[in-house]
Parts: structure tokens; sequence; C-alpha cells
């Protein structure tokens, strides 16, 4: 027979005379009203958000971003592996083929439509796990409220410029490993 | 001393007026007591020190729509509020704040009204309000209501008694239940918390009961009642069911100074009306600090503490101050 015997602690004692009279401790209680009374004289340690804004980790997950290569040619080559990871499938792409006199990205097709819709995405990273050409990543802002839901379907355009909000970021050699595990065993 | 009527008139204007503001920038006291209290804030963003909070919330709740449930009981349901509201108003009207004036050609007392029997009048007005929130929940139709007009009933019977019988050591040594006359005994003698110890404490705790504070609040315990008896009211209907419980902390309050600390007495300088409030607005972050660190008590703890701990020191306490009185 197994038995598991618990420690002679409070919880033993509790499980002992469950339901049973526990007898009241006024001095314990008393002493509580000491530690609420000296919290009076501490700084509270909110943060006031707006004005103050926490570094974030510098791989936090935030709003997507779209990337270009260094001549000016998008990095995305519209093969919708991101919406075929997306679990939230949240992403649209609609790809077009690339033309001598219309070149948009170094491969055989381009992203003519690439939409993720923010209301729907949970920040998983998936999309930018799937990519095989690192065009799409995840960036650090996360402040992404609107007033309509419309206006939270992110397009290309929206996701390949700049991000406008910018958002403090901790010191990237504290948090940051030099390569990430799901790339170094790849 | 006899006053025309409206000399009396301006007064309760006055006092309901105070009350009224009083019971507004507590609720905004209380949050930041609380807050800070808890390594918080509390409200900073209306005005400077979130001090607009109250007229914030007053606006909010005057805009909101006064929910009403298809199945609620409608004269109760809207009475229900308006009753606790008016009784809690009523209920402070005997309290003394002063020790009277004369202004110009006429004697003004320092209490809205002097009646000879105001101690009595107090409970009974203020064992009226408990009537607002027992057929308000019962009459708004829900369960958690209903849930939380039954504990409203056990817990107000249970620790009505013992709030009474802690009065009665007081009511004997001051031969009076006349609070103007208790507390001018009180300057002629002692402040009744030296001998009445026993007795203030009962009554405090008996009153913490009464004005449904934590660790009592089992009638509203929000965790697990949702709101208890006001779950089902909203906009200025649950305003003035907050309303009146916190006009009947303050009431309380300013009844225990009264009975225990000497009313508008101070230990020195004649400072009137200011020591009264001076006392009061202590014995209210009281009522706040052991809101801040108390756990609600479970429904049979309740019941036992009030019936097998509180009643018995009561009425002991009445006895021994009774015979005490008459030996001496």
């Amino acid at each position: 027979m197994l038995r598991i015997f618990r420690g002679t602690g409070l919880s033993h004692r509790f499980a002992q005379e469950r339901g049973a009279h526990v007898s009241p401790q006024p001095l314990e209680s008393l002493r509580g009203f000491g530690v609420t009374f000296k919290q009076i004289f501490h700084k509270p340690i909110t943060q006031q958000y707006p004005e103050y804004k926490r570094p974030v980790y510098p791989r936090f997950r935030g709003r997507h971003r779209l990337h270009r290569h260094q001549n000016g040619l998008e990095k995305c080559v519209g093969c919708s592996l991101c919406a075929a990871a997306c679990p939230a499938d949240c992403i649209r792409v609609v790809a077009e083929e690339n033309t001598p006199d219309n070149r948009v990205s170094p491969g055989e097709r381009y992203a003519r439509i690439y939409e993720i819709n923010m209301s729907r995405c949970i920040f998983c990273g998936y999309c930018e796990l799937a990519c095989p050409f690192d065009a799409i990543t995840l960036g650090n802002e996360f402040e992404l409220s609107e007033y309509s839901r419309d206006d939270l379907i992110y397009t290309k355009d929206m996701l390949l410029a700049e991000p406008i909000k910018k958002v403090p970021v901790a010191d990237r050699d504290l948090y940051d490993t030099p390569i990430p595990y799901y790339k170094e065993h790849s | 001393m006899s006053e025309p009527w409206w000399i009396s008139a301006i007064k309760a204007f006055l006092i309901i007026n105070l009350l009224l503001g009083m019971f507004a920038y507590m609720t905004w006291v209380e949050r930041k007591v609380l807050g800070r209290m808890q390594l918080r804030y509390g409200p900073n963003r209306t005005g400077p020190f979130g001090l607009l909070q109250p007229i914030a919330d007053l606006v909010k709740l005057i805009r909101k729509e006064s929910f009403f449930p298809a199945s609620a009981v409608d004269v109760l349901y809207i009475a229900a509020p308006v009753l606790s509201a008016f009784t809690a108003l009523a209920a402070f009207s005997v309290i003394p704040f002063g020790a009277g004036w004369h202004i110009w050609k006429w004697d003004v007392s320092g209490v809205v009204v002097d009646v000879p029997i105001s101690l009595v009048l107090l409970f009974a007005l203020s064992s009226l309000g408990i009537y607002g929130f027992i057929v308000g929940g019962w009459a708004s139709h829900s369960k958690y209501a209903l849930l939380g007009s039954m504990r409203t009933c056990a817990q107000m019977v249970s620790y009505e008694v013992s709030l009474t019988f802690a009065v009665l050591g007081v009511v004997i040594m001051g031969h009076s239940l006349s609070l103007v006359d208790i507390v001018r005994t009180q300057h002629d003698t002692i402040w009744f918390i030296a001998p009445q110890f026993v007795g203030f404490l009962v009554f405090f705790i008996g009153g913490i009961a009464e004005t449904n504070r934590p660790p009592f609040d089992l009638p509203e315990a929000d965790t697990e009642l949702v709101a208890g008896y006001h779950t089902e009211y909203s906009g200025m209907r649950f305003g003035l069911f907050q309303m009146g419980e916190y006009v009947n902390m303050i009431t309380l309050s300013a009844l225990s100074v009264t009975l225990f600390f000497g009313g508008w007495y101070g230990p020195w300088a004649p400072l009137g009306p200011l020591w009264f409030l001076i006392k009061l607005l202590l014995i209210i972050f009281v009522f706040m600090w052991i809101r801040a660190t108390l756990p609600r008590l479970r429904y049979d703890q309740l019941m036992r503490f009030g019936w097998k701990v509180l009643l018995p020191v009561a009425t002991i306490n009445a006895l021994v101050t009774a015979a005490c009185v008459v030996a001496f």
C-alpha cells in the first residue's frame, strides 16, 4: 500500500480538519494590519503606462514587417507558406508572375496582395518560421489598437513600410541569443 | 432650546449636501488608501491626484441606462434603493456635531433634530434601510441577488442584536438615550472608550457587519455572488445603493465618535465640529484599513462569530456595566 506522507505544515492541518473549526489567530491578524499600514509609505510599483513604456524583450513578437533585399526587391516570393503555417488563418497571399518589365521580387512570382488580419493574429511567429526567405518577421511594436476592425487588416504597403510607432527595446546583448534555436538545427 | 423650523431646514439641507459630498469623496479616498496599501496609485488620471474621479463616476452613473429586469417586481425594484438612500441620509439627522451656537438672535443647536430618544430613532432608521437591501435583492428576481438578500437578512439580524447590546453599556453609563446628553456626560466625566472598551470593540465589529464592509461583506461578496443584492441594478439606482451603504458607514463612524470618543469635544482646543470631523475621518480610515487587511469570512464563521462570541460578550458587558453603575 502506498502511503503519501504530508508535511506537518498548515496544509496538513487543514487536510485533517477540513470543514472543522480552524482556531482564530487574532495576533497574526493584528500583524497583518501592520503589514498593510507599512505599504502606504512605500512607493507604488505601478508603471504609468502611456507615459512610461517598459522596454520589451528584443525577441518580443509584435507587429509584422515585410522586408526588402538591399537592391530594393521584395524578399517575399508569394509562396503562401506563411499562410499555410498560420494557425489563426489570418494571412492572405495572392501571388502573380514576375515579368521583365515588372520585377518585384527575385523569384518567379511575387505577392500581389499580402494582407494580415491583425484582429485574428495570435503573434505565434509561425509565419516567420515558415518563410524560406526571411521575408516576414515579427517586430517589437505592440500598440496596435484601432477604432475600426477594417483598419486592423494590414496591407502589403503597411507591412513593408517602417512602423511609425517606436517601442523601447531592452538591451539586445542582455537577452538575445545569437542564433535562434530553430535556425540552429535547420 | 427652541429654534424656528427654517433653521432646522437649513441645517438639514447643509448636512445632506455635506454628507453627499463626503460620500463622493470617500469613494475617492477609499480607492486611494486601498491602492496605496496594495502598492498601487489608485485613481490618478482624472484631474490632479484623480480628484475629479467621483464626478466622473457620477456622470457615468447618471448617463448609464437604468436596466430593468423583465421579471422584476417593478414597484419594489424601484423603491428599494430609494428607501436605502433615504433612511441612510435621515439617520444622520440625530447625530450631534457641535455644541450649538448663538447666531444673531437665534439659538442654533449642533444637531438637526434633538429628540430625547435619538439613539433608538437612529437604530430604527438604519434597520429600516436594511429592508431596502433585502427587498431590492428579492424584487430583482435573480438568483445571485436573492442569495445576497438572504445573506443580508441573516447577517443583519445576527449583528444588529450585538450592536444594540453593545450600545446598552453606554446608555446605562450616560443615563440617557439622547446623543447630545451622552456627549455632554462624556465631556463631564470621561470618554466612554475607556470604561466601555469591550463595548466599543463589539460595537465596531457589529458596525462593520451592519454596513456590509469587508471582512463581513457577504451580502455582496463579489467573488461569489457577482454583486450580491444589487447585481441587477445599474445606473443611478445602483448609485443610490452605493450611496446608502457609504452614508451608513459615515453615520456609524459618527455614532461611534458620539458614543465613545466624546463627540464634538476634543482633548484640548475647542474646535467643535472640526474635532468631530477629525475623529470621524480617523474612524473611516480604520474602516478602509480593515478592508485592505482582512479576508472575507465564510458564512458559517460569520454566524458562529456573531452568535457565539459577539452576543455573549456584548451581553456580559451590558450586565457588568449595569452592575457597576448600580454598585457605585
